[in-house]
């Protein structure tokens, strides 16, 4: 007698689909509740924690974006291995605006996520037509030579850096930014993927030929996602410049780029929730093991491994499933 | 002064080339972009100091035992690691880079930092070259990445393993058709590609010191390097190497040692307006994968 | 079949003109050369590695042809953009068929309904490209009104997905198509099924590449064939007529016949 585990949809599931979910107060609640709770968790934490961790969260929500903005480019078919490009150019040209513009921040957060999406997209456009590999291989590099080029010429402060930026209202007001921010990227990008014009992304993703010949330039739209995607990181850049009053070399550093992929390999690659997920898990336990120091670094690297090769659908993917879906063993038919 | 900068830029040139040759060796018959090529030339370095320090090994055979073990490790990522998400590219690529990262920063951890980590030169002092002093070190660099091409060469068209990694390289699925196995010369491809790194390594360290840093210079050098060149071609890598070396050595010379590393951002940046396959590169444009 | 259908004395509906590609030291297809007219159905046949899906893909744009030229409609469209190319109404099949697994059968046809071309022709007004997408499904044979269109690709037999990357062509509304092996791997009955869906594309007026292996059902739909061999087209005209060269035997036989 041998069983194979079946997996079938929750019969709520299947009620939920649509409009229908409008019929009864169950079925609402049963799409809202794992929405709702997290966000009211999430507003209950700002309220009562002090300075510090606050700090954190803060922290935490720009991986959260950097994060957010690697999986929609993953989710158009690049793997971005340079998130702290998009990061270190925001914050730069924040920096820039700020310092030498005298430019005050409703000013320079905007303006520098718009233009760190256009610098982005156009210093990465003649990839966008190669295998997935050069992209990889140039957001790689071209944050570290970034970073030595500042160090050579001594632009932009060189290795000092710019200090004495602006700052923000107070740590609550950047707070509740960078959180709102977040959570208005994560829907954003959820609903996009789910639309038609998402669908033609993640078509570009797993079979870009067919979507060529479907009159659809692929480029295109493979440029429009990186620079949604850009804009995303230089904000999140932006942000921190103003956040920490200070922009220099450290901007581009492989942190900004490492960690939002451990997010999105632990948290679950795909579901733009999962990304968030993994940044709110991850910074706040790398905070708590800040005595562990360099080692760090390694037990991400390490995550990086175990979760792409042994559990790659990530822990978003496996709540989904267990949440949508029972199990149940079923014998094996003849 | 121009006659140094020449002989110079010529050992440069030859550095880069050895830095990328493991790098374009191992995608050009896997497919495999090893992200964590560059933990794996400092695991070489820092293996061999172990050994030569620690257990007071001859360093000739440290040196051997320590390319070797860097094979073996390699091999042992893609057999362990790599082989699992093979054909996936978002998570080869994920996977080696994580890796790499994992043991670069597990040696920062374990204090591997510090001026003491050096390797001795293979032979002190210097020659004098027409009234240009060189190391003989540089020297040894130049012969041994010159004997590494020609071994390289030799081994691709003469040895079975060899002209099996050329026919992988060349047109995969027939290379599958005609018995090639496939995993088995991927987990070859980076043994090979890791030892030429540790061969790199061992050679090119000793001019300086050991550090984590190096590590990932390394691996920027060697993309830069592949991305000039064009990934998979072997010739393409040469010539790069050489544009590149040239150009960084004479930008150092006459402009400013800061600016090396400008040289190949600018090099990729042209390359990738100009042609972005690589000089060589016999990456087919996005259509022409059939 | 169609012998007697009227030859107009304009630009030809496509040319291709010397079209040559070489890989390496493989002349994939070597100075090929053939007029259509509007609403022809052409053949293309030929022993495996002759040359068809190379040629197809020069005249789509996947690959960028040595030497030679492809016109369509007058224009000259060689070496463009495989999406400007579909974008003027070539539509193409391809043989190795690839649809989104994880998605149902007619979410496969949203994106050919999310291009530029369709969004010209129904006047940017796109409708419910999910019902457009069911319809074009039962078009091509999916039962109506069932649950079939709903099903996970993945799911679905062999004979659905040909029938899915027909109707991903049909989305574009083409003027012309150019179908790779659309019959490939089917059985006689599937392809009995489908014969008679192409005939009603033929009555639509539309223009018809078609390469196959299957010689029966496509000498009864196509007005004309054309035979390469190692890349050369070796011969052209009524599918009985080129049936009957003995260059063509040759090259499918491989010696003197009987």
């Amino acid at each position: 007698m041998e069983y194979r585990k079946e997996r079938i949809d929750r019969g709520i599931k299947a009620r939920t689909e649509d409009i229908y979910a409008l019929f009864s107060y169950r079925e609402m609640l049963y799409l809202l509740v794992p929405r709702a709770i997290p966000i009211l968790v999430l507003f209950a934490v700002t309220l009562v924690v002090g300075v510090y961790w606050q700090k954190v969260l803060i922290s935490t929500a720009v991986f959260a974006l950097l994060a957010l903005s690697w999986d929609l480019l993953t989710a158009a078919g690049m793997v971005s291995l340079g998130q702290a490009l998009f990061f270190g150019v925001g914050a730069y040209l924040t920096g820039i605006l700020n310092h030498y513009f005298k430019l005050s921040p409703l000013f320079t957060i905007p303006i520098a996520t718009l233009g760190g999406g256009v610098v982005c997209t156009l210093l990465l456009l003649p990839v966008l037509r190669l295998r997935g590999i050069y992209f990889a291989m140039v957001t790689l590099a071209l944050p570290l030579m970034l970073v030595r080029i500042i160090e050579a010429t001594k632009i932009f402060g060189g290795t000092e850096g710019l200090s004495g930026l602006s700052g923000l209202p107070s740590t609550r007001f950047e707070l509740y930014l960078s959180i709102i921010a977040v959570l208005a990227v994560l829907f954003f990008f959820r609903r996009l993927i789910n639309t038609d014009y998402g669908l033609v992304l993640r078509g570009i993703r797993d079979n870009d030929r067919s979507v060529m010949r479907s009159g659809i330039n692929i480029y295109w739209y493979k440029a429009q996602a990186l620079f949604m995607a850009s804009a995303v990181g230089a904000f999140a850049g932006a942000l921190m410049t103003h956040v920490y009053m200070f922009v220099g070399m450290p901007v581009f550093e492989m942190d900004y780029s490492i960690l939002p992929i451990a997010s999105a390999v632990v948290g679950g690659m795909g579901t733009f929730a999962g990304p968030m997920l993994g940044a709110f898990i991850l910074v706040p336990l790398s905070e708590a093991l800040r005595g562990v120091g360099g080692l760090r670094i390694v037990i991400y690297g390490l995550f990086l491994v175990i979760f792409t090769v042994a559990l790659p659908e990530g822990i978003f993917h496996y709540f989904q499933r267990k949440y949508h879906q029972f199990e149940r063993w079923v014998k094996v038919e003849k | 002064m121009f006659q140094g900068t020449l002989i110079y830029g010529f050992v440069n040139s030859v550095i880069l080339a050895l830095l990328a040759l493991g790098f374009n060796l191992t995608f050009g018959i896997s497919g495999v972009a090893n992200f964590a090529y560059g933990a794996l030339y400092i695991l070489a370095a820092y293996t061999a100091w172990m050994l030569l320090t620690w257990l007071k090994i001859n360093y000739f055979l440290s040196i051997v035992l320590a390319v070797l073990f860097t094979s073996f490790i390699g091999g042992l990522i893609y057999r362990f690691i790599l082989l699992r998400v093979r054909g996936m590219p978002i998570s080869e690529v994920i996977a080696s880079f994580g890796i790499g990262l994992a043991i670069l920063e597990f040696f920062r951890f374990l204090g591997f930092v510090g001026s003491e980590y050096t390797l001795p030169v293979f032979i002190d002092g210097s020659v004098s070259l027409g009234g240009t002093y060189i190391d003989v070190q540089r020297l040894l660099i130049v012969g041994i990445g010159v004997v590494l091409v020609i071994f390289l060469w030799l081994f691709t068209h003469y040895t079975k393993t060899g002209l099996a990694f050329r026919g992988m390289a060349q047109e995969e699925r027939t290379a599958l058709i005609l018995g090639i196995n496939s995993d088995k010369m991927a987990t070859l491809s980076l043994a090979f590609g890791s030892g030429l790194a540790g061969v790199a390594a061992i050679t090119i360290l000793p001019l300086g010191q050991v550090a984590i840093e190096g590590g990932y210079s390394a691996l920027l050098n060697a993309l830069a390097v592949c991305i000039v060149g064009g990934l998979g071609s072997t010739v393409g890598v040469l010539v790069a190497a050489v544009l590149i070396g040239f150009a960084q050595t004479f930008t150092a010379t006459y402009i400013g040692s800061h600016w090396m590393m400008i040289v190949s951002l600018v090099a990729i940046l042209v390359i990738l307006v100009v042609k972005p396959s690589g000089l060589f590169g016999k990456q087919k444009e996005l259509e022409e994968r059939i | 079949m169609g012998e007697g259908r009227e030859m107009k004395e304009e630009a030809p509906f496509l040319r291709v003109s010397g079209l040559t590609k070489q890989f390496g030291g493989v002349r994939a297809v070597d100075s090929v050369s053939f007029d259509l007219k509007k609403g022809e159905i052409l053949g293309v046949i030929g022993p495996n590695g002759s040359g068809k899906t190379t040629l197809v893909n020069l005249i789509t744009g996947f690959v960028k042809p040595d030497t030679g030229k492809v016109f369509y409609q007058g224009r000259d469209i060689t070496g463009m953009m495989p999406h400007r190319i579909a974008d003027l109404g070539i539509a193409r099949a391809f043989q190795m068929v690839k649809p989104f697994y994880q998605l149902p059968a007619f979410k496969n046809l949203i994106i050919p309904l999310f291009s530029p071309r369709v969004k010209r022709l129904t006047g940017g007004k796109y409708g419910d490209r999910d019902a457009i997408a069911i319809d074009l499904l039962e078009e091509v044979g999916f039962e109506r009104d069932s649950f079939v269109p709903f099903k996970i690709a993945s799911v679905l037999p062999h004979g659905y997905l040909k029938r899915m990357e027909l109707a991903l062509c049909l989305a574009l509304r083409p003027e012309l198509i150019i179908l790779d092996e659309l019959f490939s791997g089917l059985s006689m009955a599937e392809v009995a099924s489908m014969l008679p869906i192409i005939e009603k594309l033929m009555s639509e007026n539309l223009t018809i590449i078609m390469i196959e292996h299957r010689l029966r059902e496509l000498f009864r739909i196509s007005n004309r064939v054309i035979v390469l061999n190692y890349g050369k087209k070796i011969a052209e005209g009524l599918p009985k007529e080129v049936m009957e060269s003995d260059e063509v035997k040759k090259a499918y036989l491989g010696s003197e016949t009987e």
